[in-house]
């Protein structure tokens, strides 16, 4: 533009219509109140236009503009928490990776209070934009993932109209103070009915089984089992928690997946023996790289494979099968573990990755089941933003899929 | 937002602050749910009255858009993109507000039902079906920020895990109901709050329509997986 909006524009637009009404005003032409008139409308609409606020220049224009400093963004992406830059209508102009990693891509120019919509984040951004002081604020993000933040929103220095929001990791904190009440909430039940058999036998075997030999020997064998029981669901619980806890996963390794299941098949053999069931694992010709923890996903195939050599053990075998597949334009990888076995009931379906849910109680019970694994598993997948599928026909036996994004080679 | 620079930068304000109020029903719309549900889960009462202000305050944002969309299309005459994106924010508000009422039903029947004590496995499946209803809420409302429209025809096929947890649903609150008489009150209740949590996915579904249409200018196939076998479920004694 030739000349930039602003009070010096004004200024010249007043000047432009008060030179000839002053000449006509000098002449003393009849035409000199009608100018003065156009005179005070002339500035009358220049002080209108200057008092509002979108007609003030953006002067983001001329200054260092921290959004579009390759330097800047270097630093930016090392660095651990996220961090987004945002303008003065609250759009944004920078996430570092960690951001993008955690909250998803942002487009340039997105709304941040879109992407963050709590009403504690609406009054942040308010804060911040009326004051221009620092303000915190905690966000929760629920889903996939529940987490928690401490949010910092600060004008930054020497760049008018940006904003920087920057996001610490309290979740554990948040977990730590959470975990008890669920934890009581979740296994008071659970734990109740082991501990209400033990007790009762207790009871039975200083009273009226005192001198039973026989008696004695069952009972004590069905205390053993329920003591079992409540020490696997104490570890299953436990594991749960810890899941929770740990933080977001990023910059993840890769994982050979296929040397994993090798590793896992020959520690399972026992347990498929004890089930008469055979493992068979076939990798074709796809890639054997996932990224993820290794722990973690061991933990995920020793629940599927298990679970099929227990709950699938009429069919005899246990397939698991990769294949490469596309998912929202990523290249994933599919291992289905798939059992022969009874199946399970289409109502069931929806609900079997729930906490201690059981298709058959008893069934459960008498494979040693916690009502914890598939929820495992499922954190587990959720945490490596893949996916779990569950296909299953009564009868005919279950698969269970589990689709994990490729890891980069070494 | 579009990205687009309007010459009359008003209207690019104009078109922010629409979304802006979007953004906000959305939060508040997100948050009532999870709150409502959260309330019945711990038979907790504490947060039914703020639930309750949340929903005046979302039908007066609600309100706002209307006029405010109505008052831009009459003074800017937009066109394309933008007439979409007007629209838009008009359907998804309907939309959010419809999600707010069923959330203030839900917490309305929070003190029907917390008066004695149920077993917490009445409200496990209720509790898992909500967490889905709001994981395909929120990333509906976040493909909305972010214009992204490439997983929109995949969550508008996860309604239908929504519609076959309900089912399952359904038939696990029947049989606490024949084990036990004294548990059709409860269960009568959480049947209907089960069925909001449903009508909430659908909703999200909504949404998720209207911004494929917004980004793409396209209506998605008229076909939608409809698998709420519910009424299908009969028990005999």
């Amino acid at each position: 533009m030739l000349f930039p909006p602003g009070p010096w524009r004004s200024l010249l637009f007043v000047v432009l219509a008060a030179v000839p009404a002053l000449l006509l005003a000098l002449t003393g032409s009849p035409f000199a109140p009608a100018s003065v008139i156009l005179l005070l409308v002339v500035g009358a609409v220049q002080i209108w236009r200057l008092s509002r606020n979108e007609e003030v220049p953006d002067k983001t224009d001329f200054l260092p503009d921290p959004a579009n400093d390759e330097a800047a963004h270097v630093f930016a992406d090392a660095f651990p928490d996220p961090l987004v830059i945002f303008g003065r209508n609250a759009e944004v102009r920078f996430a570092n990776l960690a951001a993008r990693e955690i909250f998803g891509e942002f487009r340039q120019g997105a709304s941040f209070r879109l992407r963050f919509r709590t009403a504690e984040m609406m009054d942040l951004v308010d804060a911040v934009l009326r004051d221009g002081r620092t303000h915190s604020a905690d966000y929760a993000e629920r889903s996939p993932l529940e987490r928690r933040y401490r949010v910092t929103a600060t004008p930054l220095p020497g760049a008018p109209g940006h904003y920087l929001a920057t996001f610490s990791d309290r979740t554990e904190v948040w977990r730590m103070e959470r975990m008890r009440s669920d934890f009581i909430a979740n296994a008071s039940h659970e734990l109740r009915t082991p501990l209400a058999s033990v007790s009762g036998f207790i009871e039975t075997l200083r009273g009226p089984a005192k001198d039973d030999p026989k008696a004695r020997d069952r009972f004590l064998g069905i205390m053993q089992d329920q003591a079992d029981r409540m020490a696997r669901l104490i570890d299953d619980l436990l594991s749960l928690s810890r899941l929770e806890m740990k933080p977001v996963l990023r910059r993840r390794q890769s994982v050979d997946l296929q040397a994993l299941m090798d590793r896992l098949i020959g520690s399972l053999a026992h347990l498929a023996g004890d089930n008469s069931v055979e493992i068979h694992c076939d990798w074709h010709e796809s890639p054997r790289l996932v990224a993820g923890e290794e722990d973690e996903l061991f933990q995920v195939f020793e629940n599927l494979i298990a679970n099929a050599c227990k709950y699938g053990s009429a069919g005899g075998r246990v397939d698991i099968d990769a294949r490469p597949v596309e998912i929202d334009g990523q290249r994933s990888l599919a291992v289905a573990v798939r059992d022969y076995g009874k199946g399970i009931p289409k109502e069931h379906l929806p609900r079997i990755t729930e906490r201690f849910y059981r298709v058959d109680a008893d069934e459960s019970r008498l494979r040693k089941g916690t009502g914890l694994g598939l929820a495992i598993v499922k954190h587990i997948v959720a945490r490596h933003r893949g996916q779990l599928r569950i296909e299953s026909e009564p009868g005919k036996g279950s698969v269970f899929t589990v689709i994990l994004p490729l890891g980069q080679n070494p | 937002m579009p990205d687009s620079n309007h010459t009359v930068r008003a209207f690019d304000t104009d078109l922010h602050a629409l979304s802006d109020k979007i953004a906000q029903m959305g939060g508040m719309a997100e948050s009532m749910v999870f709150d409502a549900v959260s309330a019945l889960v711990r038979a907790d009462e504490s947060f039914v009255d703020e639930v309750r202000e949340r929903d005046a305050v979302l039908d007066r944002l609600q309100r706002e858009i209307d006029e405010k969309a109505v008052l831009i299309i009459a003074r800017r005459q937009p066109m394309a993109q933008d007439l979409r994106e007007i629209i838009g924010a008009m359907r998804i508000a309907a939309d959010l507000e419809r999600v707010g009422d069923l959330g203030k039903s839900i917490a309305k029947r929070v003190s029907a039902i917390s008066r004695d004590s149920q077993p917490r496995s009445f409200y496990r499946g209720l509790e898992a079906l909500a967490e889905l209803a709001l994981s395909q809420l929120k990333d509906v409302l976040d493909s909305y920020a972010s214009r992204s429209v490439e997983r929109i025809p995949a969550m508008r096929d996860r309604d239908e895990e929504i519609d076959s947890m309900y089912t399952s649903l359904f038939r696990e609150l029947l049989t606490y109901m024949m084990e036990d008489p004294r548990n059709i009150s409860p269960c009568t209740h959480l049947l209907f709050c089960a069925k909001n949590i449903e009508r909430i996915g659908d909703h999200a579904t909504n949404v998720a329509e209207t911004v494929y249409f917004i980004a793409t200018g396209r209506q998605l196939d008229a076909e939608r997986p409809k698998d709420d076998d519910s009424h299908k479920v009969v028990y005999e004694t």
